[in-house]
């Protein structure tokens, strides 16, 4: 009998929460005048406290884009951080409205959990480190090389496909943590070490000497991370899904935090229509007309977020590489405001 | 025939009136040698031992020490100050983050409030601590009502938002409780008076708390999102020393008790709490617990793991506290009965007092490993000492090689200091309780 009933308890509880998930999120976060947002609970460049405590990264600045958008003000954002297993369930049950926590877009997560990616905001992937003495500068050239890596993680499974597939011979030096790794490659136990790319360069500036290390170009898998956000409401998604394009349309278009006021002057039909100067675009999504205008002013365009978080300048240093624009020979695309 | 004309004092036979003076003792047996001979080198596997352990230190002292303080970099705003060759620990790190290692993202302009609590908690548990301060029942007053009223809304700002909803279902449920009270002693026949007086003084301080709690003081909200660091740390393990105390009693009290229904409660509460890790309670309350509850309703993140901890800490005291009371002979209870005691009597004069004093360093120890524990919160997303130092690991800004290995250094330094105390505490209350078997 019990064995009957507890599964349907557990349904009706779940059912309860899927449901009251298609409620307006919109209307929800106007009502209570900020977004809730699940953030990493710390990562290098996607979200990190800084000396005084307010949160910083490319994921953050997601949040802080729709924070503009709706209010005018990138500061009505408030952060839950949320472990790796916690975040879909608080995402499914309302404790945070958008979840940006470098979460990889992937067909069981998009279609089995009850929630929508909106976009990717990063394109991440497993790439090599070595260091510079060894003298390469592909990964094709890896043949026979001693490679660290994690134990029990698709980046071990990953790393056998390439070699396989490329006829390269390699030797593994397997770990069971990560710090392990860290230890292992800083004394010299291995030439390469494998891991996403972002955390290649997170790594490097604990290593005794980062500049003596390069992350090699080539990316052997695809991890795209984006914003999640519950099924079911489609204006709240389109609005998360719109915020980041607006965001890369900017960069597209030229459209800087710094001179954004004065591109609403333009004779740009394009940058027109995303300043809200023609048409009523930011209507169609529950918000002013000017959303993207807001977004940029507070936050600033994709290319800007890049930059001051993770960019070349930033000690974590990562090159555009795939998330250049696509008119640059990236992957970061948008479709047009029109 | 003797001589008799020698002269007075002198003899021939040589008596001895006072001591020789005394040869110093052989060079090897006193002094620092001697000392050394006694306990370092007094057979060949002790000396084989000693000069492995000297050799141990010389060989792992210097380089932590240089490490340390030697090679370690005080100054700077950045990871260029730490990335430098052969640098050593990177304090400036610290230094930077030392105020969100403190408060975590507690607003700057609001610290005052967390440190106002802090002094004032300092003050009241030195004023209990230390014997010859006068006042105690005072101070107990004000460290277990006044004071966690006065700290709530300190800390949170008050202003609660109790609805008038609320405040009519409590004076509707006073009213019942004090009709219920009417009720039984008129059925009793005892004259109601007393009883009525009581519950009612009862349910005007809840009032008085609960206004206290609702009142606008003017304080800026600061939700429990925004805490961390050492605060959290301390309130977690604050509340549950001080909630997991008495609860914890009571159940042990209910584990011996002779009636059947008390007893298994408290056995099943024991047990369960006792056989499930915190770890996974924590992260029920986090997990599970949306699920069940309707959105919008949402349970404060601290507020969980507080419960929790409180729970869980008391289901360890009660067992501390049983061994305590099965450690008193049976005399003790028959003796109370025999005095015409009552129960509660017996147990708050006779038989607890000693129970308590017995297991005072169990007691202690369940107190550190609760303070220890806290570190678990971060599985939940809030943020303790240790919690936050790793968080600000991920800042770029300060990515060093030596980063990790300082801020861990710095946050077992303030465990240590936390239960360290502690422990000399403990030490010092035995000493002072234990007059009965001192020798």
């Amino acid at each position: 009998m019990t064995s009957k009933i507890l599964p349907i308890v557990f349904g009706a509880a779940l059912g309860v929460a899927a449901t009251a998930a298609s409620a307006a999120t919109l209307d929800d976060v106007k009502a209570k005048g900020f977004v809730q947002c699940g953030s990493n609970t710390g990562l290098a460049g996607f979200a990190a406290p800084d000396d005084k405590g307010e949160w910083n990264g490319i994921d953050v600045d997601v949040c802080r884009a729709i924070a503009a958008a709706i209010f005018d003000d990138p500061k009505a954002v408030k952060f839950t951080p949320l472990t790796a297993k916690e975040r879909f369930t608080a995402l499914q049950t309302g404790e945070v409205d958008v979840l940006v926590r470098n979460t990889t877009w992937t067909m069981s997560r998009d279609t089995t959990l009850g929630l929508n990616f909106a976009g990717v905001n990063y394109y991440d992937g497993q790439g090599f480190m070595v260091r510079k003495s060894l003298d390469v500068t592909s990964a094709l050239e890896l043949s026979g090389a001693s490679v660290c890596v994690q134990t029990g993680t698709t980046t071990e499974l990953n790393l056998t496909d390439y070699f396989k597939a490329n006829g390269m011979e390699y030797k593994p030096v397997v770990f069971e943590k990560l710090e392990e790794v860290n230890a292992a490659y800083d004394a010299n136990r291995c030439d390469v070490y494998t891991t996403d790319a972002s955390g290649l360069y997170s790594i490097r500036l604990q290593l005794t000497n980062p500049g003596d290390h390069m992350v090699l170009p080539e990316i052997i898998s695809k991890e795209p991370l984006g914003p999640v956000v519950r099924q079911g409401d489609d204006q709240w998604f389109n609005l998360v899904r719109w915020t980041l394009f607006a965001m890369i349309n900017a960069e597209e278009m030229g459209v800087t935090m710094a001179n954004v006021e004065e591109m609403k002057g333009s004779d740009n039909p394009n940058v027109k229509r995303l300043l809200g100067v023609d048409g009523k675009f930011g209507e169609a999504i529950g918000l002013s007309n000017d959303w993207a205008a807001r977004i940029i002013k507070h936050v600033g365009n994709y290319g800007e977020v890049f930059d001051r978080n993770v960019g070349p300048n930033t000690p974590l240093g990562i090159a555009r590489g795939v998330n250049a624009l696509w008119s640059k020979g990236g992957l970061q695309y948008a479709p047009p405001i029109r | 025939m003797p001589d008799r004309s020698r002269a007075p004092g002198t003899s021939i036979a040589y008596v001895r009136k006072d001591e020789a003076p005394a040869f110093s003792p052989p060079v090897a047996t006193t002094g620092p040698i001697g000392w050394l001979r006694d306990n370092l080198f007094d057979s060949v596997g002790n000396a084989i031992l000693t000069i492995l352990g000297i050799l141990f230190l010389v060989w792992t002292i210097p380089p932590v020490i240089s490490w340390l303080f030697i090679d370690a970099v005080y100054v700077g705003d950045s990871r260029d100050a730490c990335v430098v060759e052969n640098a050593g620990a990177c304090w400036a790190f610290v230094y930077a983050k030392f105020g969100q290692f403190m408060y975590g993202r507690y607003p700057l302009e609001e610290r005052w409030r967390v440190d106002l609590t802090g002094i004032l908690l300092i003050l009241g548990l030195a004023a209990a601590a230390i014997p010859q301060v006068p006042f105690k029942r005072l101070t107990m007053l004000f460290l277990l009502v006044v004071f966690p009223v006065l700290g709530f809304v300190l800390l949170t700002g008050g202003h609660m938002d109790l609805s008038a909803g609320f405040w009519l279902g409590f004076v509707g449920l006073g009213a019942v409780l004090l009709a219920v009270v009417l009720g039984v002693c008129i059925n009793a026949g005892l004259a109601p008076l007393g009883p009525i007086r009581d519950v009612g003084l009862g349910l005007l301080a809840i009032a008085l708390i609960l206004a206290v709690v609702s009142f606008d003081f003017g304080l800026r909200p600061v939700e429990t999102q925004l805490w961390g660091g050492l605060l959290v740390t301390l309130v977690v393990a604050i509340v549950g020393i001080v909630a997991s105390f008495p609860i914890g009693i009571m159940l042990a009290l209910g584990r011996r008790s002779h009636m059947p229904v008390v007893r298994l409660v408290s056995v099943i509460f024991i047990e369960f709490w006792r056989g499930v890790p915190l770890i996974t309670v924590l992260f029920m309350s986090s997990v599970m617990l949306p699920l069940f509850l309707p959105e919008g309703v949402n349970f404060d993140k601290l507020l969980r793991a507080l419960i929790g901890v409180a729970l869980f800490a008391s289901a360890y005291m009660a067992e501390v506290v049983r061994g305590g009371l099965q450690a008193i002979p049976k005399g003790q209870y028959e003796a109370a009965n025999a005095m015409g005691l009552s129960y509660w009597q017996g147990m708050g004069l006779i038989i607890l007092p000693q129970a308590l004093k017995l297991v005072i360093p169990g007691i202690v120890n369940t107190f550190i490993g609760l303070f220890k524990d806290t570190s678990l919160v971060l599985i939940i997303g809030l943020f303790d000492l240790l919690g936050i130092v790793t968080l600000n690991f991920s800042d770029s800004n300060w990515a060093s090689p030596n980063t990790p290995a300082t801020g861990f250094i710095f946050a077992a330094f303030v465990f240590w200091i936390f239960c360290f105390s502690m422990s000399r505490y403990s030490i010092y209350m035995e000493k002072r309780l234990h007059r009965g078997h001192a020798r």
